[in-house]
């Protein structure tokens, strides 16, 4: 019988056929953990009486939830990750780097074919690579720094199948709202959502990052897209290494599938306070807005910005809402600088900060207050995410972010744009 | 390893941050402190209230959200004894291993159980008993090396007993 490409990469990593169900053990490519969590996995590194890290060339250690530091906790947390990372060489990546899904793959540690585990539940981000990646907690994350290896259960696969033209307004975000509003927010609970399509392969890495980035928003494990030419060109002078280029077989097994017409598709939003509470834009427009968030490891790429810059060239944010804009990696940012994106963005009345998560983790730059509005273009809106548990939260695409900035309410962007 | 308690009920879909809210995780990995914070969104009293070997009940997707270890271990902080749900994020589920925390699936319990019932869990047996309404449950099964994990304390205990982990021994 067929596989897919999650049944490929397990199987040649641990060195067996292996089926949906079965219990493997799988030597790891690389590894990630950031302020969030790595001081947990320094703590119970040191727990075990570990002396040595198993490979430092592997593991990437990040600084960016929190960045630069508010606190003086936090900038102790920081303090430790960087003595532990100089203690093993490790390479840290520090406040304004960028955010760590955003510098797995632009730093040459995803490869397609990959087996990557991040102390993050976004790591499954790297599947638009063609990469096996998933999320860990960590004390796992500690064991693989020991040893280099973890256990997995092989998933099944659920197939998501996009063809068709996107409509003018509709973004990669537009379609994952979608699909979540589908699945349902344990919908895929410890599967593979694997991605294909003529609407996916048309979309650029940076799209797919964002399919695959809310995909443990529908409880997976990993999500994954078949690796072509654009991942070739994205990694190209990143990295000496060739990663493994696999596709599914025909006959490959999925535990379901659904099929979604892009043509049929329109701007979507995931209303408070769960990820798929999805409805169309325009059936809920009109709701005030305080703050609006263009960022995070799911748009706050390059192309994001692009998108925002459609509409807010030449225009205002409305008086009495802030819109902070946070692009996803220094290399984002330098980027944005020389297009001229961050100039049009400041012009239209945008706080732009430093590279990193912002208000998405609720512990910083943007913490709402009771009663408040944010419209964000990142992935989750539970309660209490970004601060009061009486603010609430609209998870958007780049367009509907920056038009509801413009007019201060939630708007459908495609008023805004050519039809 | 039997775990008797009584249970304090939660829906379905309590998520991490509800768990245990960012805005504290970034401060300090001092589990006591952070533990005072624990469900403080969805019930005010339990980090006051809670007692060592209490039982949390729960519906759907319990755990969503973040990977942070930080939710299992401010639970098993609190001294609570077992999570019964009808499904776990699998992030959560693999860290409350990790930490020693016994977690359950079971999809018939939570509808038919009551906050402040007593419940005993005993997770080699799969078998969950309502003491308060005399019903009995399965569990959904647990592998074997999970279970051990548990009866070790943990993955650190683990390493620290045996020198490897236990996982990279079924494998040879
Ligand atoms: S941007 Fe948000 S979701 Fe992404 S890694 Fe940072 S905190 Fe997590």
């Amino acid at each position: 019988m067929g596989k897919t490409i999650t049944e490929k990469i397990l199987g040649r990593a641990s060195g067996r056929d292996v089926s949906p169900g079965d219990l493997i053990v799988s030597p790891i490519d690389a590894c990630m953990a950031h302020d969030g969590t790595a001081p947990l996995a320094i703590r119970a590194f040191r727990e075990m009486g570990a002396k040595k890290v198993w490979d430092p060339s592997r593991i990437a250690l990040v600084i960016d939830h929190i960045a630069p530091s508010s606190s003086e906790g936090t900038s102790n947390l920081h303090v430790l990750m960087r003595q532990f990372a100089t203690d093993h060489g490790i390479k840290l990546f520090d406040v304004g780097e960028g955010i760590c899904h955003q510098i797995m793959p632009e730093k040459g540690y995803v490869l397609p074919g990959r087996v990557i585990v991040g102390a993050d539940s976004h790591t499954c981000t790297y599947g638009a690579f063609g990469a096996f990646s998933t999320g860990i907690g960590s004390t796992e994350l500690a064991a693989v720094m020991v040893s280099g290896k973890l256990w997995f259960r092989v998933p099944e696969s659920i197939r998501c199948l996009v063809n068709g033209r996107m409509p003018v307004g509709v973004l990669p975000k537009d379609v994952i709202l979608h699909i979540l509003g589908l699945i349902g927010a344990d919908g895929a609970t410890y599967k593979t959502v694997e991605f294909s399509g003529d609407a996916v392969r048309g979309m650029s890495v940076s799209g797919r990052m964002t399919l695959c980035n809310m995909v443990v928003e529908m409880g997976a494990k990993n999500g994954i897209v078949e690796p072509d030419e654009k991942v070739r060109e994205f990694l190209r002078g990143r990295t000496q290494a060739e990663g493994e280029y696999l596709k599914s077989d025909p006959d490959a097994e999925y535990s379901k599938v659904f099929e979604v017409s892009a043509e049929g598709l329109e701007p979507m939003v995931a209303c408070p306070s769960s990820v798929d509470n999805v409805r169309p834009v325009r059936e809920v427009e009109g709701i005030e807005v305080n703050q609006v968030f263009l960022g995070s490891c799911t748009n706050g790429r390059l192309e994001d910005l692009i998108e925002a810059a459609k509409i807010l060239k030449g225009r205002k944010v409305k008086e009495g809402v802030r819109m902070l804009v946070i692009p996803a990696s220094r290399e984002v940012y330098l980027e944005a600088m020389k297009m001229g994106l961050l100039q049009i963005l400041a012009e239209a009345g945008c706080s732009i900060y430093g590279p990193g998560c912002g208000p998405c983790p609720g512990g910083h730059l943007g913490v709402l207050g009771q009663g408040e509005v944010c419209v964000s273009t990142s992935n989750r809106n539970f309660v209490g995410r970004m601060g009061s548990k009486e603010s609430q939260i609209y998870l958007v695409s780049p367009l509907t972010a920056a038009a509801s900035a413009v007019t201060g309410e939630l708007t459908d962007p495609r008023k805004f744009v050519e039809v | 390893m039997a775990i008797k308690g009584q249970v304090w009920k939660f829906g379905d879909s309590v998520s991490t941050d509800a768990i245990i809210s960012g805005k504290y995780k970034f401060k300090t990995i001092d589990l006591d402190e952070l533990a005072k914070h624990a469900m403080e969104t969805l019930s005010p009293d339990f980090a006051r209230l809670v007692k060592r070997g209490d039982i949390i009940v729960a519906g759907e997707n319990f755990g969503c959200g973040s990977s942070r270890e930080q939710a299992p271990l401010v639970l098993r902080q609190l001294g609570v004894g077992a999570i019964v749900a009808k499904s776990f994020a699998r992030i959560f589920y693999r860290n409350s291993f990790n930490v020693g925390l016994p977690v359950v699936e079971c999809r018939e319990l939570p509808d038919r159980t009551n906050q402040g019932d007593i419940l005993e869990v005993d997770l080699r047996k799969g078998s969950i008993l309502n003491l308060t309404t005399g019903e009995a449950f399965r569990a959904k099964p647990v592998p074997e090396f999970l279970l051990q994990m548990l009866e070790d304390g943990g993955l650190v205990e683990q390493y620290k007993k045996y020198g490897e982990f236990r996982w990279s021994m079924s494998s040879r």
